[in-house]
């Protein structure tokens, strides 16, 4: 009979599964350990990295990290799904994120020059944002609503039958809304 | 066992129809706000607050305020209904809140609508008489008599104007039994919606006689046997729009709560899949589904039943279904609705494509982009779920099948199927090699079933009505319906749902209106980025998956673009490759190289710097990527170019050659100048330009710097005196 | 697997009829008939991309080109490897790849053995009818083996799927998408902050030049013209067997003697083997490993002169770190003497003595930069460490016309070796050198058995039993990284019980090393008959030594009785061993 070492003090898992746990909120972990569980854990990783997109608003290095951690999906595949899929940002997003549909319906009827207008009141390019944290502008595949086209959407709402010149007040109702949420600040 | 499934389905039915008379079927007046996340853009949440005031307000306890999915009427939304008990169902169009305040007290309390407001009313003459013939393809004009022609000539000869009653085509109302295809023809009258079925001369004379000169209503020619296109219009009310169309697909889009269950089973959901279950014969699904003619919808046109019975012929205990609803095609939506608005059928025809390959877990595999559409699936699947109709024995069976939906992220690559199965698997979305296939081995390895929403939300209607009536509806090789997303240059966008084999001419004019502004019609382009364009003057195309190939486009998923005669044929094709090329997967070469060095040349030739030798070049990457690339995306990435190479050429030439763009749409070959004789000198123009580059003194002609112009296009927009000219 | 089971079936390929067993893919029956369709991102050993399309076939009735390496052919299929059109279609998609691709040619290190070079060539891409841009990605050389240079890669995969299928290590993935696709470790990360072991089966799979060694030519070069320097050699023991390789002798020729004149010629003072390295290795760790059994742990001991290994086992597997035999690898076993030993006896300052091991790996050169291989005052034993590629661009560079050199032999006292230390070179070498020398010490007796075939791991991965007198030893010996998982994980899981096991992180062992001549034109990196030649190779020159078991090797006895005392001497602890410890980032197993 063999007799085993027991002591694995070299085994640095512990360590890294607290770390990992700690760059994540719990329901994600408890979500991670509950599939993994089940049958093909690691098909869910673009699941997870769902949530963690939801939960921190993109996918930071640390976060990516500890999802190929507790999935154990090796990290170079967990990033190269990442960098795959367009919905997934690596970097964290303005306070309002305008997405130009360029789907073809709103393609025609303009959405090049809605784009041109925002870069030009923003003074961004596509996949930027202000210096000032409050806007990224994207372009973004077609989101369904084709009947409205031109469709520009912020954050999770959708404008539709947009005129370049209806930028401004768009732009405009965006920065009350900041300067609402600024003066509601120091009342907290 | 098997024996309980019907008693275990009736239960579920009854209970299901108790709880819809207590809240409301039988005689409280019915609200119906649409929700969708087209009709949410246009402010239907706002709309549907709004109600909920108001009814609260009044007090009263008879007004049942409920969303429905929407019916892609859009461009016209908010929808919204009110059915009052006992009157013809009315819908109004974009709604807002002082519009409903108007319907509330007018029509919800008062019981008069609001004409002006009633959806695609306007134009409407209520005293006129509307026959609609239908017109099956494989009916109607081209087999027997030729009914509507007939009662055109007798209506004249009566004397009967044609502005009291006016004939005109729709299409099939899939009212046909079996063996009278051809053996007659059904008319839609409106006003009132009656559905006439004529069998000989007599008939349309007596129509003439009693309905067009006296008013009666002929009962003893009236369809009664209810059909779901029938119960489309009594619900949805008489919509212009829809009559031309074939509701199959979107039977209950917009018609029902697509949250609620009960609904879809007072409209005999589930009662197909109880049927089947019942019957307990897999191989008799197939051969009822292959006899149907269903081809895939979701763009290749593969029979659905040979692809099912491949699935089932293997002999691997363990397979998978998996519904793709990665809707990606830029234009089209009509996934989303049926997602949005009639999750039901489509995980009924899962459950019974499940059964008939022998599948006991499904996916539902939907684009992240579509949130609304997520969670209205994910509670189909509870309710499903808790009553049964999912896990195990479903409806006491004895067969037990799942279904998980996982998110897409925003890889258009992820509509071809083995990328698709690569996303499930928590993979990169990039697509493998074929065979095998994956009805032989797919998503683990094991045979896997995929079919695309529109397909799935068929296969209850194929086996609820059966095969025959499926088949007839449609050409001779492929059944059933299309739905199409119209958008672009046309007055109607929206969901348009027609037989296959309807020409473009009735989907663009006769149902969408026709191009807007007067314009002319230049192109209709079809299949999205895999797809081509059809020239203008090919309007009379049968639509359906081979003439579509032969023309050199593909019907894709059904997006449908209206073009005019702004847009530009090249850059249409540089708009679709730079698409195709940002969604390259990067996996094989002919693609991820080839798409990149064509938009080159498109570039070049777009800014005035092309060669005639570009064209040559385009051809042959096109066709080097269109011959040699792994997957069907990449080898449909050319047919843009190709498909206005080969109808357009001449616009390529003239921006290679002649340096210009005939539809002065590519702004580095167009410029701008002010007409001296038409400006004013008002100096909106200059006021308006970003870069100042337009000089001149109030009251005097203004001139444009072209050295400093960036071609924007604002002077264009805003001068009022038609003085600045694209040249 | 009986032939009346599988179907024949017979198709056309360029007008010729044949007949092949079902399944055959195109690509495998077209060359039945003497045609090598051209190909590039396809591996034999690999799973199947299909993914570079240069190998694609017109195939009749199928409106799309094929690619051969993956379409089986079916009953009366219809072939064309050569027509206008597909001829057409390579060359443009060949162009295609060079279009976006350094014109560098001339000063690519892959001159020559550049697989995107021959077929530009063959296909005859001979003007530029796409150029356009170009990607444009830093060239990263953070790691002490391996270097990657972005732009040269033609998004084969193979480097990814070696690394993930061979290695089981999945550092590289495909990052982004489309037209700016890249392969790097997580994150974009490099190399030298990622769970990259260093081995450089990347390099070895590579068609371009997209991963390299990291260069240590001009350090040897400047050494050897240093007067004040003594520079000397060590050569491990798979270099004799694929030298030759690098001057067009067929694979599984020994060439000690030349090797050892080539160094000589290059101005090396000092030749030496590692192979006495092997020997001491053998002696230290058989004595390790007998003591482990006898204070009952732990076990099993793993053996540790692989340095992709080692690392892997640092990465991935830190919990088996006390498991790992506490040797330093022969190589760095043999420099310590070097520059203890050695120096002592030949009077030398040992700062003055600069120490090359020429070896078959590129994971040495990480090894040899390791803190615990170094000195007290921080000079590591090991000065530069040369690959066997290396080593034949600097006899070229010379000017050495190999093929004709006279043979010569290692100098002594570091220079002899048994057989047992010549089949380190090889899967199951270790173990079986071990045996050689375990059996006589645990039985007490001299044992005539001295070939242990059953070790000898050509398939991947074996587990076996040996009996020793009374004992029986639980053996398992494993070759590339995914292999020496499953035995690893069983260990992790401790459901199976193991005395001893190898693992060489390299298929086949170090003669498949990262290191290693890129194979001739007929044949593939981790083509078993390649390795299977190189293998008899050093089985030769095993069998042809007079002496085959380690510690029967009289300078080893020698060292032991003038230097270091017993096996597992303080002295011997002191020079011989090394610790490991856990690395960051851990490796996803």
């Amino acid at each position: 009979m063999i007799e085993h070492n027991p002591d694995r003090t070299t085994d640095n898992w512990p360590e890294i599964r607290a770390a990992s746990a700690a760059a994540l909120p719990e329901d994600i972990v408890a979500f991670i350990e509950k599939v993994r569980q089940g049958p093909h854990p690691e098909s869910q990783l673009i699941g997870v990295l769902h949530r963690v997109q939801a939960h921190f608003g993109y996918l930071a290095e640390e976060q990516l990290d500890a999802v190929a951690q507790l999935l154990q999906v090796p990290t170079a595949k967990v990033t190269g799904v990442a960098t795959f899929y367009h919905f997934f940002r690596l970097e964290a997003r303005g306070r309002f994120g305008i997405s130009v549909c360029m789907g073809t319906a709103c393609y025609v009827k303009g959405a090049d020059r809605i784009a041109a207008r925002l870069r030009e009141e923003l003074g961004i390019e596509l996949g930027q944002t202000t210096t000032d944290g409050l806007f990224s502008l994207e372009q973004t595949r077609c989101l369904g609503t084709c009947g409205l086209a031109p469709v520009v959407m912020i954050n999770d709402r959708i404008h539709g039958q947009v005129k370049p010149d209806d930028v401004p007040a768009l732009l405009r109702r965006c920065q009350e809304l900041a300067g609402k949420d600024r003066a509601d600040q120091p009342r907290k | 066992m098997a024996s309980g499934v019907m008693d275990n389905y009736q239960t579920l039915f009854d209970r299901a129809e108790q709880a819809l008379a207590e809240r409301h079927y039988a005689d409280k007046i019915r609200i119906q706000v649409g929700s969708a996340t087209c009709e949410d853009a246009a402010g239907a949440r706002d709309v549907y607050d709004e109600f909920r005031k108001h009814i609260e307000a009044s007090g009263r306890t008879d007004i049942a305020l409920r969303s429905t999915g929407c019916t892609g009427r859009c461009s016209r939304e908010p929808i919204v209904g009110v059915l009052l008990p006992g009157q013809p169902a009315i819908k109004y169009e974009q709604v807002d809140r002082d519009k409903v305040h108007r319907i509330f007290t007018e029509h919800v309390q008062a019981g008069t609508p609001v004409y002006e407001h009633i959806l695609d009313n306007k134009a409407e003459t209520l005293q006129r008489h509307d026959f609609l013939f239908c017109a099956g393809l494989r009916c109607g004009p081209k087999r027997g008599l030729d009914y509507r022609k007939l009662f055109e000539d007798k209506l004249r000869a009566a004397g009967v104007s044609e502005r009291h009653a006016r004939v005109l085509p729709a299409n099939c109302f899939g009212l046909c039994g079996l063996g009278e295809v051809g053996k007659g023809a059904h008319i839609l009258v409106r006003p009132g919606r009656l559905i006439y079925r004529v069998r000989t001369e007599d008939d349309l004379d007596r129509i003439i006689a009693e309905h067009v000169e006296q008013g009666r209503i002929v009962h003893d020619l009236l369809v009664t046997d209810s059909t779901i296109s029938q119960r489309f219009f009594e619900i949805y009310g008489d919509i212009g729009f829809f009559h031309r169309q074939t509701r199959i697909a979107l039977r209950n889009s917009g018609i029902i709560d697509p949250e609620s269950l009960d609904e879809y089973l007072h409209y005999e959901g589930f009662r197909p899949l109880a049927e089947v279950l019942d019957r307990g014969d897999a191989q008799w699904i197939i051969d009822q589904v292959t006899a149907s003619n269903l081809r895939g919808r979701g763009g290749g046109g593969y029979p659905t039943g040979l692809k099912w019975a491949n699935a089932a012929s293997q002999t691997d205990p363990v397979k998978y279904i998996i519904c793709n609803a990665d809707e990606g095609d830029p234009g089209a939506f009509m996934d989303r609705s049926m997602l949005e608005g009639d999750p039901f059928s489509i995980l009924e025809g899962m459950i019974i494509g499940a059964f008939a390959i022998g599948a006991t877990q499904g996916f539902l595999y939907i684009r992240a982009e579509y949130p609304l559409a997520i969670r209205r699936i994910e509670q189909a699947i509870e309710q499903a779920r808790a009553a049964n109709l999912l896990g195990e024995s479903i409806l006491g069976s004895g067969f037990s099948f799942d279904l998980e939906v996982r998110l897409g992220a925003g890889a258009f690559v992820c509509g071809e199927e083995t990328a698709l199965i690569h996303s499930i698997e928590g993979e990169r979305g990039q697509p493998r090699i074929r065979p095998p296939y994956p009805s032989v081995s797919g998503l683990w390895g094991k045979p896997t079933v995929i079919n695309n929403v529109e397909t799935w939300a068929n296969i209850p209607v194929v086996l609820g009505y059966g095969p025959d009536w499926f088949r007839q509806i449609g050409t001779a090789k492929s059944g059933g319906t299309k739905v199409f997303a119209l958008a672009g240059k046309v007055e109607h966008t929206g969901l348009v749902e027609v037989p296959m084999g309807a020409t473009l001419r009735e989907v663009v004019f006769d149902i969408g209106g026709g191009v807007p502004g007067g314009k002319q019609l230049k192109a209709v382009q079809t299949g999205g980025p895999a797809g081509g364009v059809i020239p203008a003057d090919m309007i009379d195309l049968e639509v359906d998956f081979d003439t579509l190939a032969q023309v050199g486009s593909i019907m894709g998923s059904g997006g449908m673009i209206v073009m005019d005669e702004d847009d530009c044929m090249v850059d249409i094709a540089k708009f679709y490759l730079t698409f195709s090329q940002d969604e390259s997967c990067g996996k094989c070469t002919p693609c991820r190289e080839g798409t990149t060095r064509m938009l080159e040349i498109f570039d070049r030739i777009t800014t005035g710097r092309g060669v005639p030798a570009d064209i040559d070049k385009l051809e042959r990457l096109a066709s080097l990527i269109r011959k040699s690339s792994l997957c069907g995306l990449g080898r449909a990435a050319p047919n843009p170019i190709l498909s206005t190479l080969r109808h357009f050429r001449q616009e390529y030439e003239a921006h290679v050659v002649d340096k210009s763009c005939p539809a002065r749409k590519c702004t580095a070959l167009i410029r701008y100048e002010i007409s001296p004789e038409k400006c004013v000198g008002c100096s909106a123009c200059a006021r308006n330009c970003p870069v100042t580059c337009i000089d001149g003194k109030p009251r005097q002609t203004y001139v444009i710097d072209q050295s400093r112009c960036i071609k924007c296009g604002r002077c264009f927009e805003v001068c009022r005196f038609d003085a600045v000219n694209r040249l | 697997m009986s032939d009346t089971k599988t179907k024949t079936i017979t198709l056309t390929i360029d007008g010729q009829r044949i007949s092949v067993p079902e399944g055959t893919t195109v690509m495998d029956a077209a060359e039945r008939i003497g045609v090598q369709i051209p190909r590039l991102c396809y591996h034999p050993d690999l799973s199947l991309a299909g993914s570079c399309r240069v190998c694609i076939v017109e195939v009749k009735d199928m409106n799309q080109y094929m690619a051969s390496c993956s379409v089986p052919v079916w009953e009366d299929m219809e072939v064309q490897t050569n027509s206008p059109q597909i001829r057409q279609a390579r060359r443009d998609i060949v162009e295609l790849l060079l279009d976006n691709h350094p014109m560098d040619c001339q000063t690519c290190e892959r001159d020559g053995h550049c697989e995107l070079q021959n077929l530009a060539y063959w296909m005859g891409v001979r003007e530029r009818l796409f150029e356009g841009e170009r990607k444009q990605f830093e060239f990263e050389a953070s790691s002490r083996s391996v270097i990657r240079d972005s732009n040269k890669c033609v998004l084969c995969g193979r480097c990814v799927r070696v690394c993930a299928e061979v290695q089981g290590v999945f550092n590289l993935s495909q990052q982004g998408r489309g037209f700016t696709t890249v392969v790097t470790p997580a994150h974009g990360r490099k190399m030298d902050n990622s769970v990259c072991i260093q081995c450089g089966q990347c390099i070895n799979v590579c068609p371009t030049a997209a991963f390299l060694e990291q260069d240590s030519t001009e350090k040897v070069w400047a050494a050897l013209a240093d007067p004040e320097l003594h520079v000397v050699v060590q050569t491990a023991p798979a270099i004799r067997a694929t030298i030759g390789e690098g001057f067009l002798m067929p694979p599984g020729t020994p060439e000690t003697g030349k090797l050892v004149t080539a160094l000589r010629r290059l101005g090396f003072d000092g030749v030496f083997n590692t192979n006495f390295g092997a020997d001491l290795t053998i002696v230290e760790e058989a004595h390790e490993l007998l003591g482990r059994v006898q204070a009952g742990g732990p076990l099993p001991i793993l053996t540790s002169c692989s340095p992709g290994w080692i690392n892997f086992m640092e990465k991935f597997y830190p919990s088996l770190i006390p498991n790992a035999s506490s040797c330093r690898s022969p190589m760095s076993m043999l420099s310590v003497l070097l520059k203890t030993y050695y120096a002592q006896k030949a009077g030398i300052d040992p700062r003055k003595i600069f120490v090359v091991s020429v070896m078959p790996c590129v994971a040495k050169k990480f090894e040899a930069g390791r803190p615990e291989h170094a000195s007290d005052d921080g000079v590591p034993y090991t000065d530069a460490v040369l690959t066997t590629r290396e080593l034949i661009w600097m006899i070229k560079a010379y000017g050495i016309d190999f093929a004709s050199l006279p043979d010569d032999t290692y100098d002594s006292p570091l220079g002899l070796s048994t057989g047992a230390g010549d089949i380190f070179g090889t899967t199951g070498g270790v173990m079986e050198a071990t045996l050689r020398t375990a059996t006589e010490w645990v039985t007490g007796q001299r044992v005539d058995r001295i070939e242990f075939t059953e070790v000898r791991a050509v398939e991947g991965l074996r587990e076996t039993q040996i009996k020793l007198g009374d004992k029986t030893l639980n053996i398992a010996v494993a070759n590339g990284l995914e292999n020496a998982k499953t035995v690893l994980d069983q260990i992790v899981a401790g459901t199976k019980q193991f005395h001893a096991v190898e693992i060489m992180a390299c298929p086949g062992g170090c003669i498949g090393g990262g290191g290693q001549p890129y194979p001739p034109p007929n044949m593939k990196v981790l083509d078993p008959e390649l390795l299977a030649l190189r293998a008899k190779a050093l089985y030769a020159i095993d069998r042809g030594n007079q002496i085959r078991r380690s510690h029967e090797n009289p300078s080893v006895q020698a060292l032991y009785r003038d230097f270091l005392g017993e096996p597992g001497s303080e002295k011997a602890h002191e020079l011989l061993h090394t610790t490991y410890r856990p690395r960051k980032p851990r490796g996803i197993r």
